[in-house]
């Protein structure tokens, strides 16, 4: 490299090399300036990255209520009422198949009665297939999810609620604990999982159990209203091609059940929202932030005017040595930028440390969350990115004051 | 070779009542590599305006003033800058060494500014110039732990680093004892010498402006030819300007350098 390429990069260098130089002379004004940069970023990055973390927790929980992006779900009628459960089932498998949809599920609740040690009682079952679980996030306490040779079990796989499994009295799932599951006729069934309590109102023992099993269970009604099982049929398909699988399948599960049938089809994710459901958490984080920020940068811009009010003969001696003015408002443009860039690296780290510390994990609901998210790289780059606007803001009015130094005056000072 | 050609340069301020007031006026001046020229002049009388013309840190309102050939009017903010760093080096009366930085540190601040193999090299160089002042041993020591004679040896380290073919020299010896003045100024000529680099010595003191081999005096802005001897034997306060064609032109200059002396205090 030679020329003015050459010579422009010895420039850049040595103007970073004057401003680290300066920043290491001046390091005690540098750390009482930079530091009150350093904690906004800190403030900034954490809020930004905790923020990613309630967001997370936010979106697990509609999942586990809606699905994740994009699920939609279908009902199945005919002018009569409720479609035959097993005819339905071929029909829904058939549109599923011609379509290659990799993730589906039954959905529905019924109601078996289980005999506890203090008596029988009606429980509330979910009736689903095994793709529920990741589709839903289900999470368990203790035990696995529905696997597919779940389905083929004389004794079928019971996942209970966390009220259920101390009603039991909790037992380890490695003795393979059995109930009596009493519907159409009687069966044992094996308590394979334990959902963890919902909320502090979760007292009620419920369970889930797959489809497959459950049909041969279930009441001799066929009226929903009166307590029959209905599912609901859903999928999981990837979100850009949702409108045009939800039209498809719908038609071919139509075409499946026959003449009269009426099938609905319709997103429930919490994508499917108009607007961004985060947007009001977004703008109060953003808020936040940016007063942060604005408070540290009032400070810096205090600190480095004086500064360079202070160093008016330091100025005029380095333009006596060949300094010219855009090297010397770079010069002081560049320390604070320097400055501020090297605080917003430590406010990042020290913020990554404190989002990924276990307290900030439990008061986020770091427990509850499945896919915990990294520390945001957005949240990074805005930290780090912030403090470097920051800098060149606080440092321009400085660099500009530097430039009109006038030389004979500041050497004479 | 001609370092600087003043024909006719004229300074002029205006004053904050608006009215002009000439600071420097019909100044012919010529400096040529390795001339010794010494200017002295009472306080007020345009030496430090007419140092920083030759230094390029201020243009001439009248008159030509050439820079190795080149009309300093004429030539950019940004070039006159660069121009100064290479070719132009400044020792101080007050040293104005910068503080918490060590020699070593100060002596590598002009190579700062300079581009290519002399920025990337800057710590040898500059350490290789302590040596040559006698400051190989206190590399790493601040200006504020140095003598008064040793500040100043680091300041003409710093002035010399990227020899420059102009030294200027204002009141070096100001601020020491007889004895280290002398030392310093040896000092000075010695590197010059060395380079070929012209010195131009702003002093007081006759005894140090007798060192050079050609002698200015600055009355009133006007600069005068003068004799060594007399210089050397003439106390400070009594360097009298030759005898004035008459009377007006006398009290003229004396209220030129009254007014000096008030922009000096203005600024």
């Amino acid at each position: 490299m030679s020329g003015w390429p050459a010579r422009t990069a010895t420039g850049m260098v040595s103007t970073v090399v004057e401003a680290l130089e300066e920043l290491r002379i001046h390091r005690g004004r540098v750390l009482l300036s930079l530091i009150g940069v350093a904690i906004a970023v800190c403030a900034l990055a954490t809020v930004v990255g905790a923020g990613a973390i309630a967001e997370q927790a936010g979106r697990e929980m509609q999942e586990r209520f809606g699905g994740r992006p994009a699920t939609v779900s279908f009902n199945a009628s005919t002018g009569s009422g409720a479609v035959d459960t097993e005819a339905a089932a071929t029909a829904w498998q058939t549109a599923l198949d011609r379509h290659g949809i990799e993730y589906a599920s039954r959905s529905g609740w019924g109601s078996l009665t289980v005999q506890f040690a203090d008596g029988a009682v009606p429980v509330s079952m979910q009736v689903v297939d095994p793709d529920y679980g990741v589709m839903h996030r289900v999470r368990l306490m203790d035990g696995a999810w529905f696997s597919e040779r779940d389905a083929d079990r004389l004794a079928p796989a019971v996942i209970v609620n966390e009220a259920f499994w101390t009603r039991l009295g909790s037992p380890p799932l490695a003795s393979h604990p059995t109930v009596e599951l009493v519907g159409r006729g009687t069966t044992t069934g094996v308590i394979t999982g334990v959902t963890p309590a919902q909320s502090e109102w979760d007292t009620e023992p419920t369970a889930m159990i797959l489809t497959d099993a459950f049909v041969p269970l279930q009441s001799a009604t066929t009226d929903p209203m009166m307590g029959a099982y209905s599912p609901s049929y859903e999928m999981w398909i990837p979100d850009g091609s949702a409108v045009e699988l939800t039209e498809s399948v719908k038609q071919a599960f139509k075409a499946e059940l026959g003449e009269g049938a009426t099938v609905d089809g319709w997103r429930s994710d919490y994508a499917a929202q108009e607007g961004d459901p985060f947007l009001p958490i977004k703008l109060l984080v953003v808020g936040v932030a940016v007063v942060i920020l604005l408070l540290g940068a009032l400070g810096l811009l205090t600190i480095a005017l004086v500064t360079v009010r202070g160093r008016i003969r330091e100025i005029g001696v380095r333009r006596s040595f060949g300094a010219t003015a855009g090297r010397v408002f770079f010069s002081v443009l560049m320390e604070t930028v320097v400055g501020t860039f090297v605080a917003g690296v430590v406010g990042v780290g020290v913020a990554i440390a404190l989002v990924r510390s276990p307290l900030m994990g439990m008061l986020l609901g770091g427990a509850e969350i499945q896919d915990m998210p990294g520390f945001p790289v957005e949240a990074a780059l805005i930290g780090i990115g912030s403090a470097v606007a920051v800098g060149a803001l606080a440092g321009l009015l400085p660099a500009l004051g530097a430039v009109r130094v006038k030389v004979i005056d500041a050497i004479r000072f | 070779m001609t370092l600087i050609e003043a024909h006719g340069v004229g300074r002029t301020v205006e004053l904050p009542d608006g009215r002009p007031l000439t600071i420097l006026s019909s100044v012919d001046l010529t400096v040529s590599e390795s001339d010794r020229v010494s200017i002295v002049g009472r306080s007020g009388s345009g030496k430090s305006t007419l140092l920083n013309l030759l230094g390029l840190l201020d243009a001439p309102t009248e008159g030509e003033l050439a820079f190795l050939g080149h009309d300093v009017r004429r030539i950019g903010s940004g070039a006159r800058d660069r121009l100064r760093g290479r070719e132009v080096g400044f020792v101080f009366q007050q040293f104005n060494l910068l503080p918490g930085r060590t020699a070593l540190e100060n002596v590598q601040t002009p190579l700062l500014y300079s581009g290519g193999r002399e920025f990337w090299r800057r710590e040898r160089i500059a350490r290789e110039m302590l040596e040559r002042v006698g400051l190989g041993e206190r590399l790493t020591t601040k200006p504020e732990r140095l003598s008064g004679g040793e500040q100043q040896r680091v300041a003409i380290a710093r002035a010399l680093v990227r020899r420059p073919r102009l030294i200027l020299a204002d009141e070096p010896t100001g601020a020491l004892d007889l004895e280290t003045g002398a030392e310093v100024m040896a000092l000075i000529e010695s590197v010059a010498a060395e380079t070929g680099a012209a010195l131009v010595t702003i002093t007081h003191d006759p005894a140090i402006a007798a060192r050079s081999n050609r002698h200015l005096r600055l009355v009133s802005g006007r600069l005068q030819a003068t004799d060594a001897a007399a210089d050397a034997s003439a106390p400070v306060g009594s360097l009298h300007p030759p005898a004035t064609p008459d009377a007006d032109a006398d009290a003229e200059a004396i209220a030129i350098a009254e007014a000096d002396a008030d922009v000096e205090a203005v600024a």
